[in-house]
């Protein structure tokens, strides 16, 4: 290994010292076990989506028959309306909230160190226990909407009915997905502003701007990666996640609730048409790859080491 | 900041976020130790006419402790798989400067944008052809391989905070790598370590998606299916189903309260940096 080690380590760096330089080897136990187990089902996705499979027997070629059929599933173009919606509606209910929460957490005060610890509670629940609390919470007969009924009573809220109609399902999972989430992208911006340097706040008061001010001049600007690396999470998140919807709403009312991940679990293993599943299981890929990269490359969030650059 | 004059919009907002977080914790906490006439009769937030811990009892009987054994074996094994791979891979990447190993990191930087959802189908096809469908061990290894690339990443920069002097000291005295790695990375990266070992073993024990495509029987059922079973079947049984909630939170919360810096890292692990 020590004569690996010497062969591949370039002299770079520290001192040029070649030797106690691990060898390539010491990282073929690691990718090896993720190309099988993740990278392998990147490919195998791929060529099941041009298969008819039924889980039983062996996967039958059919070449493009299940792409051409899937373009014109209404419910798979709907199901991107749908991703679209919650995902949008993710970002824009859970990032305000969040930026603001961490930012006010970064401060090291006392009071603020506990209720940070409280806000953190939902980050210890599973995605199905929190799903399933919600479920009981907001049964319209024994549940909130039951209890409070001068809050939900009215006929926007459906009367309490809160899964029987497209508008109001779609509330739920977006504010189910705003308690499950806000705490993590909490904890990122927390981060993110104690990374901040003191002295700009400081010159910022000498020159006399105010909380506001400061907030929309230092912090803000500053937390530009933060904002980007949250945002990338809640969208690659959003698009791909579905355990809440499969407890909360099951995709209903009608498919109102059917988000394309969503879709493709039905498609797969509830009707056991594995090649269409495949289809959208490389349709997610693909957004989801796509979001991450593009995002990365607009904001240059890849040359930016650090969000005290230029400094 | 200095301190200024009270910020009221912030202590509003921060109020409120706090009612929104409590309350269905305190929901969850006190159904789990009511009757079900008392809680359906009374609504959710009102306070309980008398406790009972009979909820607990139902839930164990139910078969959750069978079910909570399987989480965690699984949990185990995802740990062990990823502290056995984690360390050696980030220290090659660390110290080791060829191009293979700059494209190992790469393929864990990609394979962070890869999510498992959208290869459920093909981990279905491959463990059932492996005929490892409906066991422990179905679970566990794609967990463990999903697990791999985040904790790589917190890993190796725990391991580039050691500086290049402690390096070449242990170089001048001939150590091996195996030496190095042993008595030098291993002791000042045991931060590192303990996060990836908190976030391995939270990802493992909330699982559902992998567990409930990959497992059908009630002999390998884990604890977040038998929650999901258990409100399909007994839906209208409010306080049995907190109590199995409260029941599946005590561990991470145990972890919470002992580990609580590192569980916080292994968090922020992806949004860190």
């Amino acid at each position: 290994m020590t004569a690996l080690a010497a062969k591949s380590g370039r002299t770079r760096g520290s001192g040029g010292l070649k030797v106690g330089r691990p060898s390539f080897l010491w990282s073929l136990p690691a990718i090896t076990f993720f190309a099988i187990c993740a990278i392998v089902p990147l490919g195998v996705v791929v060529w099941l989506s041009f298969t008819s499979w039924d889980a039983l027997g062996s996967p039958a070629w059919v070449g493009t028959a299940n792409w051409t059929a899937l373009f014109h599933d209404p419910t798979l173009t709907n199901s991107f309306k749908v991703t679209a919606l919650l995902t949008g509606l993710g970002v824009v209910t859970q990032t305000p909230v969040s930026l603001l929460l961490g930012v006010w957490a970064a401060g090291y005060q006392r009071n603020r160190a506990i209720l940070s610890a409280l806000y953190f509670i939902p980050l210890l629940m599973s995605a199905t226990a929190i799903s399933i609390v919600w479920l009981s919470l907001l049964d319209p007969y024994y549940g909130l909407p039951h209890e409070l009924h001068w809050l939900f009573g009215n006929s926007v809220l459906g009367h309490g009915f809160l899964f029987s109609y497209p508008g109001t399902a779609i509330g739920v999972l977006t504010f189910v997905g705003m308690w499950q989430w806000t705490p993590f992208h909490t904890l990122i911006y927390q981060g993110g502003a104690r990374a901040i340097p003191e002295v700009l706040y400081q010159a910022a008061a000498i020159d006399g701007a105010g909380r506001v001010r400061q907030f929309v001049s230092i912090t803000l600007p500053q937390l530009r990666n933060t904002i980007i690396t949250s945002v990338v999470l809640m969208l690659v998140g959003s698009v791909t996640s579905f355990d809440t919807i499969l407890i909360l709403t099951s995709g209903r009312p009608g498919i109102s609730t059917t988000s394309t991940s969503y879709y493709m679990y039905i498609k797969g293993f509830e009707q056991f048409q594995f090649g269409d599943a495949s289809v959208i299981g490389v349709l997610l890929v693909v957004v989801s790859t796509i979001i991450a990269l593009i995002i990365v490359r607009v904001s240059g969030w890849d040359r930016m080491r650090s969000t005290q650059e230029g400094m | 900041m200095t301190a200024r004059r009270p910020n009221y919009v912030a202590g509003a907002l921060t109020a409120f976020w706090l009612v929104v977080v409590l309350a269905p914790i305190y929901v969850l906490v006190k159904a789990s130790l009511q009757t079900q006439p008392d809680y359906d009769s009374s609504g959710p937030l009102s306070l309980p006419r008398h406790l009972t811990t009979a909820n607990f009892g139902h839930v164990i009987h139910s078969g959750f402790l069978h079910f909570f054994v399987n989480t965690g074996i699984i949990t185990a094994a995802v740990v062990l798989i990823v502290v056995l791979l984690v360390p050696p891979v980030a220290f090659a990447i660390v110290r080791n400067r060829s191009r293979t190993v700059t494209v190992v990191f790469r393929v864990f930087l990609v394979g962070l944008t890869v999510p498992i959802q959208a290869v459920i189908v093909p981990l279905y096809f491959l463990i059932s052809k492996a005929g490892l469908y409906d066991t422990l061990i179905a679970v566990i290894l794609p967990t463990a391989a999903f697990s791999l690339p985040i904790s790589t990443i917190i890993m190796t920069g725990s391991m580039r905070d050691i500086t290049g002097d402690l390096y070449e000291a242990m170089a001048l005295e001939g150590a091996t790598s195996w030496h190095t790695f042993r008595h030098l990375v291993m002791p000042l990266a045991r931060g590192g370590l303990a996060t990836i070992i908190v976030f391995s073993a939270l990802n493992a024990w909330n699982g559902f998606l992998l567990p409930l495509i990959l497992t059908q029987s009630a002999g390998v059922r884990v604890f977040t299916l038998g929650l999901y079973d258990f409100q399909t079947v007994s839906s209208i049984d409010a306080p049995a189903i907190c109590a199995a909630v409260v029941l599946s939170i005590v561990p991470i919360l145990v972890v919470y309260l002992f580990a609580r810096r590192a569980l916080i890292r292994g968090l922020m692990g992806v949004g860190g940096k």
